[in-house]
């Protein structure tokens, strides 16, 4: 008997993307159906090519294989588009493989979303014997456990509302507790912990460690690297469907976030991380500092401007450009928004855009740039990472010192004070 | 056997042997578990599954594969059988939430249309109701009618209205389809309430036909869930037919025999007539409850229970065959 209880060989799966339904913005019609079964059946007669440019073949998953052992708690990271969701419903069933075949000894128990089959009609009370059976629980079992779970989910007074009158950090308490309290061998987990409060994060955090120490296997697929960091001893790194690394966490950690940062050395280039439906596209991007120059050492508490280039493919009116600032936990810094900052690009055919940040306040460290133009309210081209910085000197302070970035992630101006107490003016009266 | 166990929970500490983190909790639970199996196979030959516990020998094993859903398919629908009672009790509970008058609604929708049907077909249009007073006919066929009705149209909306469900949990899905029809079930048993006040009402005695209004039903269950599958299915990816089930419902109620007997028809169309499948079953209610002898044409009944059994069969396969997509394409 080998100890491995989830064993993945050669697992592949296709989606086919219709690019006509997709302008359509819809769901095929029965329309598309029928003509294109007309189709292909006057292209059989003719002759034609079989190849359809309004159909093409997307790989999500190519050919991953791994092994995960009783009781290892492994993190699934990679960016947006690699496969990690795709790679958890088909561990969850949900949709099948197409190629390839998944082995799993033991009870699944799988956590893609809180709250899911929560019904607003219905009260707290009802909810958790509704979501504990969706999640698979029997009704004995959840009888059992109903008290434990309210009181983890510190409700009690609200049991008997209908959910619907709930606050948000209510809602997702209860739906957590009850999730929480499932006891299968081996728990699937997809990024719940983005929700709720610090502290409750916290417990759930400790909730789904002490689940692992128990020997339960955690399965845990999240952009949070710290969080992956503190909870997983390893992990697996996937990009455009494919395995790339896996092993102990903190060395994939360091290859995931040296790889995003590598990706910027040639964006325009044959980049498969770019995506966007290309009316404007990018043709440069550069990050300058205070003199105009171009730099990747920027220097703290100095001015940059971030400098884009643009072209059109047909008339537009006006876009938006967004842009992102990642730290090396992959956690976003800033967020530079035209629409949010109200300012309106006069679009050409051929432009630039310039974004000065003044008196730039980050700690040292490096950074990653997002950047997307969104165009009638979708992406016309978007790059997860369009340039990288370091930031190594900093004039942010007078004292040219940068605080430890363990417990900064963006700096603020701000003076200090002293004063001697005079012991007839003393503050406490 | 016990041979892999032991050198497995070795395996299992020396590989963690730090232990730091294994609580002692679980080295117990550990330990006697191994002791309890040790017993337990000298006093008994059938080690103790112990559920729950992640040291048990007996684990489920599962083989995810393209196209090998069918293995585990049925036994899964036994398993998940207590999600089937939860989502049909969440609809019950949910159906007449907020509104003032509540289950009184299913009785108040067939009654007022029989009470039309009564006026336009048998008071103005006088058509012939064999000597049963003209409501109780009505109501005979509106019963089934309705229930059939109800339950194609949610049935057919069934998977796009869980659709939250579909695409994040895995179940067998025929359970939604099916509870659907469970729920219309509960109105159907409600409304019929309806019929034995109007029985009272009118002192009509029923006949020992009624001992055959369960399977009568059953089968009236059969055409809206085979209907109500193909329905489903074809639902997720064409959207269209959100518009044509309501359509198939309302043209259904003309040219099933609700608000007529179907004597009304020619003789020599009623073979024709029952391929829509509702003829037999609401000629079976107006035989079983009404006792009329001329009310059910044989050859047209079995016709029409051939044709709700090849709509069920081949639901039941289109469903089948389509589900693995669901989630992708909902």
């Amino acid at each position: 008997m080998s100890d491995a209880v989830i064993k993945v060989e050669n697992l592949s799966k296709k989606y086919v993307i219709s690019h006509q339904t997709n302008v359509r913005g819809g769901h095929g019609t029965l329309r598309d159906a029928i003509t294109d079964g007309f189709r292909s059946v006057s292209k059989r007669f003719t002759r034609q090519s079989n190849v359809d440019p309004s159909h093409e073949e997307f790989w999500a998953l190519n050919d991953v294989s791994f092994e995960i052992k009783q009781g290892d708690r492994v993190a699934i990271i990679g960016r947006n588009g690699a496969g990690k969701s795709t790679l958890l419903k088909i561990l969850s069933r949900i949709t099948e493989p197409t190629r390839g075949r998944i082995i799993i000894e033991g009870r699944v128990a799988s956590l893609l979303e809180v709250g899911t089959g929560f019904h607003a009609e219905l009260t707290g009370r009802e909810n958790i014997f509704l979501n504990g059976a969706i999640l698979g629980m029997s009704k004995q079992e959840i009888k059992r456990k109903f008290d434990e779970i309210v009181a983890f989910s510190e409700v009690e007074k609200f049991l008997d509302t209908p959910v619907k009158r709930y606050s948000s950090g209510m809602y997702v308490r209860l739906a957590f507790a009850v999730a929480a309290h499932l006891e299968p061998e081996i728990l699937i987990v997809d990024e719940v912990l983005a929700v709720g409060d610090m502290e409750f994060q916290q417990k759930c955090l400790g909730k789904m460690e002490s689940v692992a120490n128990e020997g339960r296997t955690v399965i845990f697929v999240s952009h949070n690297m710290s969080a992956v960091q503190k909870l997983c001893e390893r992990s697996i790194l996937l990009r455009s469907g494919k395995l790339i690394s896996e092993g102990e966490t903190k060395e994939i950690v360091k290859d995931y976030l040296s790889y995003l940062t590598k990706t910027a050395e040639d964006p325009f280039g044959d980049n498969p991380e770019r995506s966007g439906s290309g009316e404007i596209r990018l043709t440069g991007a550069e990050l300058l500092n205070s003199d105009g120059i171009p730099t990747t050492h920027p220097v703290s508490g100095e001015n940059i401007t971030v400098a884009l280039e643009y072209e059109t493919s047909t008339e537009v009116r006006g876009f938006d450009v967004i842009m992102t600032i990642y730290n090396h936990l992959g956690v976003a810094v800033t967020n530079l928004n035209t629409r949010v900052s109200g300012f309106a690009i006069q679009p050409d055919m051929k432009g630039r855009v310039y974004c000065e940040i003044e008196n730039l306040p980050l700690p040292f460290g490096e950074y990653r740039i997002a950047a997307a133009i969104q165009y009638n309210g979708r992406n016309a081209d978007h790059f997860p990472t369009l340039l990288v910085f370091e930031i190594t000197a900093s004039r942010f302070f007078s004292t040219f010192q940068s605080p430890d970035i363990q417990y900064s992630t963006a700096l603020v101006a701000h003076s200090w004070r002293s004063e001697s107490i005079v012991r007839s003016e003393s503050l406490v009266y | 056997m016990d041979l892999d166990i032991i050198s497995g929970i070795n395996q299992f500490l020396t590989e963690n042997s730090s232990l730091s983190y294994i609580p002692l909790g679980t080295c117990i639970i550990i330990g006697l578990a191994a002791s309890y199996y040790q017993v337990n196979k000298r006093t008994r030959l059938q080690p103790v599954t112990d559920n729950g516990n992640i040291n048990t020998p007996a684990k489920p094993k599962l083989v995810i594969e393209a196209g090998r859903t069918e293995r585990q398919y049925w036994h899964d629908l036994w398993r998940y059988r207590e999600l089937f009672y939860f989502l049909a009790w969440r609809d019950i509970l949910v159906r007449y939430k907020q509104t003032i008058i509540g289950v009184a609604w299913a009785v108040l929708r067939p009654l007022l249309t029989m009470i039309v049907f009564s006026v336009i077909f048998g008071k103005l249009a006088k058509l012939p109701s064999d000597g049963v007073p003209y409501p109780i006919m009505v109501f005979a066929a509106m019963l089934p009618w309705q229930f059939f009705a109800n339950a194609l149209s949610e049935c057919s909306n069934s998977l796009i209205s869980n659709a939250n469900l579909v695409s994040k949990v895995y179940f067998p899905r025929l359970i939604v389809p099916t509870s659907a029809v469970v729920v219309s079930f509960i109105d159907f048993l409600i409304s019929s309430s309806i019929l034995v006040a109007l029985m009272i009402w009118y002192q009509f005695v029923p006949t020992w036909g009624m001992l055959m209004l369960p399977l009568l039903i059953l089968l009236a269950f059969a055409a809206a869930l085979g209907g109500g599958l193909w329905f489903a299915a074809l639902n997720i990816k064409y959207r269209d037919f959100r518009f044509i089930v309501p359509f198939v419902v309302q043209f259904g109620l003309y040219v099933s025999p609700v608000g007529f007997s179907s004597n009304v028809v020619p003789e020599q169309w009623r073979l024709l007539y029952s391929i829509n499948p509702m003829v037999g079953v609401i000629d079976g209610f107006r035989w079983a409850i009404l006792g009329q002898d001329t009310a059910i044409y044989w050859p047209g009944f079995l016709l029409s229970v051939g044709i709700v059994a090849c709509l069920l069969i081949s639901g039941i396969w289109y469903f089948r065959k389509t589900e693995r997509t669901f989630a992708d394409i909902i």
